[in-house]
Parts: structure tokens; sequence; C-alpha cells
């Protein structure tokens, strides 16, 4: 029996827009086992990104519960969502989103930072998991330096430093070749096969087959669910330890 | 923790700045300009300031100077005679009256000044003849560097003796040694006594004539009786086909209350003393204590001129700083959505960035200050004004300006702090 990591129950969305309230979302129901590899589409304003905001507990929803590891975050105030973004979640960016003026290693460790955690005491963590990603070789260059593949790599490292319950995606691809996105989309299928559990929001039918399970949004609910037979990749051994290092 | 994360802000602040150098450099300019013009004005004014009082510390603060001062020239007679004579001045009688009626008064030292060359061997120095009582030296702060000054005996007795500053005998004795020595001064010789040095160079300026290329302290001293005797009242000076003369009794009185409390009611006792029997304004009152306190009085005003522009500047500089912030933070606006997604909270945000105004602000102050410690030194080796840097004035302008980039970074860092995550995650 696997845990839980995410239970969504009802969840409710809705905006003021001026005069018009805007539902974005109308009650959805969820449950996200640890390990799995989830994948979320749908049209735009189905609501997929407003899903993937709660889900990243950077809003709050109208109505309904979200519960995160066990945790009801529906409610918090922002200072404790901040903390859970930083304990519990990695995210991914379509536009990879390092800061500029840090270099690689300091890009890593920018969760743990807010955990109150110096550079000094974690560094060798950090540059491990740029090993991981593969640019041990470029600990101290700017992202301006890198390649776009490389810089998405970075963000994996850094979604990966605060060892998180779930890896939040949001078009991870979307910015690359599809040679580099590839490999990006390798990466992530290390990870989930070394038990990462990833949560991915993305337009594209061939990210999304990499998921076993598919939720189409549509009118602010999942509107069906296709599961995908899990594809066999063996993790590498270096990933199999990051992704372990929780047990 | 607390002690590292401060450390890696300020870290953090810095390398942001880095990152626009010139933009940094720009912003930090108004601070640099404040801090440095107030550590400089100050400085300089502080030192002029300085000068001015110790000037009039020397004419002794507990005298009241009660100086001659020839009338008009419109009250010439206009008979048309091109000759006449002035009667002007102090008499001997105001000096006993001062003594006697006005409570306080310790001393009173009448002074007479005349415009005469003073010979010896092939020597000929014009100087200006001072006959005066033997309390000269205590009330106008003169040191005696040789002999003797003038004596009790010496007034009583006529005698022909003098006293040299230090300057004159100088110019006069090239080989000889002065004392013991006969000058010629007018019509008689006198015999110098003693060698004087005067603390005070400017105290006496001449009453009237061109001294111009002449030193000040060309002044022999002699008994006022003896003034009296060998001179006589009236002083004449030859014109272009005129004689002008001048019945002067005194040029000079200085009078030495007990102490400096009762200088302030003095000094209108003795204006209608002297009022009542001079029937023109012939005379000028010097209150070094009223000199004094109109300088304290000055400073005090320069200095309120001088905040007030600090805080201008520093004011400005600090709308600088904030308007730059503020551009910073809608330039970052991505980054801030970035660190609140990694887990920043809002007050992290708000320190990164009031920490940011705040290195900017102290880094504009500290090279303020080098410069503002700069600017006095290479003042005063290129003029020769005096330049006094009090410690007060760096440290303030110093926490001004870190003041200022607390008070100015609040608003841009709470903007920054308040922006919703989603929103400038989105922010392109």
């Amino acid at each position: 029996m696997s845990n839980i990591v995410i239970r969504i129950e009802k969840l409710e969305k809705r905006y003021q827009l001026g005069e018009v309230e805007v539902r974005a979302l109308r009650g959805v129901d969820l449950k996200i086992e640890e390990g799995s590899y989830v994948a979320i589409m749908g049209p735009s304003g189905s609501g997929k990104s407003t899903m993937l905001n709660i889900l990243g507990c950077l809003d709050r929803p109208s109505s309904g519960s979200y519960y995160l590891g066990g945790e009801d975050v529906s409610k918090m105030p922002d200072d404790q969502l901040s903390e859970i973004r930083g304990k519990r979640l990695g995210f991914i960016f379509q536009s990879y989103n390092l800061i500029h003026q840090l270099t690689v290693v300091e890009n890593i460790h920018v969760p743990l930072f807010y955990q109150g955690r110096d550079i000094i005491d974690c560094y060798d963590q950090c540059k491990k998991l740029a090993e991981l990603v593969g640019l041990g070789n470029r600990l101290d260059h700017r992202p301006k330096q890198l390649s776009g593949g490389q810089q998405q790599r970075v963000a994996i490292a850094r979604a990966l430093v605060n060892d998180p319950l779930m890896i939040l995606a949001d078009e991870p691809t979307g910015n690359l070749d599809s040679q580099t996105g590839t490999e990006v989309l390798d990466l992530m299928d290390q990870l989930n096969a070394a038990g990462k559990t990833i949560v991915l929001v993305t337009h594209g039918e061939e990210v999304a087959e990499r998921a076993h399970r598919v939720l189409h949004m549509k009118d602010g609910v999942i509107d069906r669910e296709i599961t995908q037979r899990r594809r066999q990749v063996a993790p590498k051994p270096g990933i199999a330890a990051v992704a372990t290092a929780r047990a | 923790m607390v002690a590292f994360r401060a450390i890696r802000t300020v870290q953090l602040g810095i390398k942001s700045l880095l990152l626009h150098k010139m933009r940094s450099m720009l912003t930090m300019l108004g601070i640099i300009f404040g801090v440095c013009s107030v550590i400089a004005m100050l400085a300089i004014g502080e030192g002029a300031s300085y000068e001015a009082q110790e000037t009039i510390k020397k004419l002794g603060s507990q005298n009241i100077i009660i100086r001659a001062v020839k009338p008009p020239e419109d009250n010439k007679p206009s008979t048309g005679r091109r000759s006449y004579v002035i009667d002007y001045g102090i008499s001997y009688q105001d000096a006993g009256r001062m003594q006697t009626t006005i409570p306080g008064v310790k001393r009173v030292l009448p002074m007479r000044i005349m415009r005469e060359n003073v010979l010896f061997d092939q020597f000929s120095v014009p100087c200006q003849v001072i006959g005066t009582h033997p309390i000269y030296p205590e009330i106008a702060g003169a040191d005696i560097l040789r002999g003797r000054f003038l004596s009790q005996t010496d007034e009583e007795r006529q005698n022909n003796v003098c006293v040299l500053t230090l300057g004159l005998a100088e110019r006069l004795f090239a080989y000889q040694e002065p004392l013991e020595q006969s000058v010629k001064i007018g019509a008689d010789y006198y015999q110098v006594v003693g060698l004087i040095r005067e603390k005070s160079t400017e105290q006496r300026r001449p009453q009237s004539g061109n001294m111009e290329g002449q030193p000040l302290d060309n002044n022999v001293y002699i008994p006022l009786s003896t003034a009296r005797s060998r001179f006589g009242e009236v002083l004449v000076r030859r014109g272009a086909g005129s004689y002008e003369a001048e019945k002067v009794e005194l040029h000079q009185l200085t009078v030495q209350m007990e102490n400096t409390s009762f200088v302030e009611s003095a000094v209108p006792q003795i204006g209608t003393l002297l009022g009542r029997f001079h029937s023109k304004k012939d005379y000028e009152l010097i209150v070094p204590l009223q000199l004094l306190r109109q300088a304290e009085q000055t400073k005090r005003i320069f200095n309120i001129v001088l905040g007030s522009i600090a805080a201008i500047s520093l004011l400005v500089g600090g709308i600088g700083i904030m308007n730059i912030m503020l551009a910073t933070v809608t330039e970052r606006t991505r980054e801030i959505g970035i660190r609140r997604a990694l887990g920043a909270k809002k007050k992290d945000i708000t320190t990164q960035f009031l920490v940011e105004t705040v290195v900017l602000s102290f880094g504009g102050g500290a090279i303020g200050v080098v410069i503002g410690l700069l600017i006095p030194v290479i003042v005063s080796q290129l003029t020769d004004m005096k330049t006094i840097i009090t410690p007060l004035s760096v440290i303030l302008s110093f926490g001004i300006s870190g003041a200022v980039g607390i008070v100015f970074g609040l608003y841009p860092a709470s903007r920054a702090a308040d922006l919703d995550p989603i929103e400038a995650l989105r922010h392109e």
C-alpha cells in the first residue's frame, strides 16, 4: 500500500474578475500516490494552471480541502505556505527560472537558504546534485553562460535539493528543442524510477506519454483520466541514492 | 544562524548591485555628494569660526575696547581754509571717569598712538609710537621677550625709555644688541629697555593714513607721560599743500572688567558716560565678548543652513535610491516570484531588498566619508584656511546615510514582498 502524497476533495477556485465571477475549478477530487508520475493536460482555460498553482501552494482554494503529505494546506497562512513550498515541493518551470546573479551551485542552494541552512554547510550536497544532472564542470557558471538544456537541468537539481514530497513541472520542455527536451524528460523518468513523485502540466502528447496517469481537464474539472503502462526505466545509481535519501 | 543569514543577505545584495555597476554607482552619487559635502563644509566652517574665535579671544573677553574714530569728513569747517585742526578722541578725563564710575572696572589702559619714524644708525623705520601704561602687557597679552616693559617709575619721571616689538628690533638692529641702545623717535633719543611680542598684531590698526606694505608689528612703546610732554596733543600731518592737524588726547582705552559677567552691564554704562561728554560720535566700542557671542551665533546659523543643505541633499539622494529600487523591484519581479516559490517568506523578500538599499546607501555614505575627509585636507594644503574635522559630523552624516537607506528602502521592499508570487512568476 503506497502512501498518499496528495488528497484533494471538492476543490473549488473562484476569481472575481471585475463584475464577473470566474469559476476556475469546480470541484476537483484527486488522489496521488507516492512514486507516481502524473500528467495534467487540457486546453487553455480548462483550469490546469490554477490547479498547478494550488498544488504548488502558491494559491489557496476557495473551498474544498487539499492535503499534502497528510497536512491540510488549504487554509494555511502565507508564511506557512512559503515554508511548505520550501520543504515539501520542488518546482520546474518552462523558462527555467534561475536567478541570474547566482552561480549553478548557489542556484541549487536557494531552497535550503530559506530553510536556514548556510551554503557552506550544504555545498557538497548541492555540488553532488549538480554532478548528478551532468553539470559537475559548470559549478561556478552563471545561468547566462549555460544552454537552455543545462539551465533546465540546474532547475531540476534545485527541485531535488530539499528532497521534496513531489516535483511540480510546468511545461518543462516548452522552451527546449526536441533533443534536449528528450534528455530532460529522460532525467525526470529516472527520478521517477528512483521513487520521486512527479506532477507535470503539459500540452505535448509525447511528454504526457511518459506519465502513468494522464488527467485531462476541461471547464474546471477533471474530465477523463487515462492510466498508462509504466515505462521500464532503470534508475541510475546516483539518482537512486538521491531519491532514497529520505527513506 | 541569524548571523550567517545576515552575512549571506548582504553578500547577495552586493552581488545584485554589482550586476549593474554603473547604475549602482550613479544611484550612490546622491548620497556620496550629500555626505562628503556635509563633512567638508562642516570642517571648513568649523575651522573658520575657530580662527575667528581665537582672534576675538586674544582681544580678551573681559575687556571692552574704546577706540577713537575720526568724525566724518563733512564736519570739516567749510570756510575754504585748507589747514585746520580736528579735535576728537577720548580724553584723559574719560579714562578717569570710567575707572571711578562704572562698577566692575578693574583697570583702564590708555593708549596714545602716533605715527613717527624710528631712527637708529642709518636705519629709519616708520612705525607706531604708542604711549601707554606699564600694565599694557598684562591687558593686551603681550609677551616680554627680553629686558623689561615700561615701569611706574618711567611713567612718573617721564623717562625717555622705549620698548620695541621684536619685528621692529629686527629691522633696526642688524648686528647690534638692541638693549641699552638709543633710538631716535621724533626729536628725542630713547633708551631701549625691552623687547616684546604682541599676541595679536592685527589688534591695533593704523588710526589713519596709509600703512600699505608695512608690517603691523612695528610698534614702539613709551611711557604715556613722556608721550604727552614730548609730542604734545596736536599731531600734524602734511597733505598736498595743506596741513591737517588732529588734536587727540587718547586713541584707545582698554577697560578691563573684574570678570566677564560685568561686561554686559558695563557696555551701556560706558556708552551713556561717553555720550554725555562727547558731542559727536568720535569713538567706537569694541566688545570682544559680544563679538564672540556673535561669532557663536553666526556659527549656529551657519550650522542650521548647512544642516538644511545636508538634509536636502540626503533627501534627494534618498529619493534617487528609492526610485532606482522601485525600478529594480519591477525589473526583478521574476526573481521575487522564483524566490517565493522556493520557500521565501514575505519578510525574506523585504529583508533582501531593504538590505540591498542599505548596502547602497551605506556604500555611498562610506565613499562620501572618505571623500569628505580628503577635501578639507586638500583645502588646507592649497589655501591657508584652517579646517577642523569633527568626529560628530562624520558619525552623523554616515548614520544619516544609513537611515536614509532604511527609510527610502522600506517602500520598494514592501512593494516587492507584497507581489503575488503567481503574477510574479508569470512576469516577463
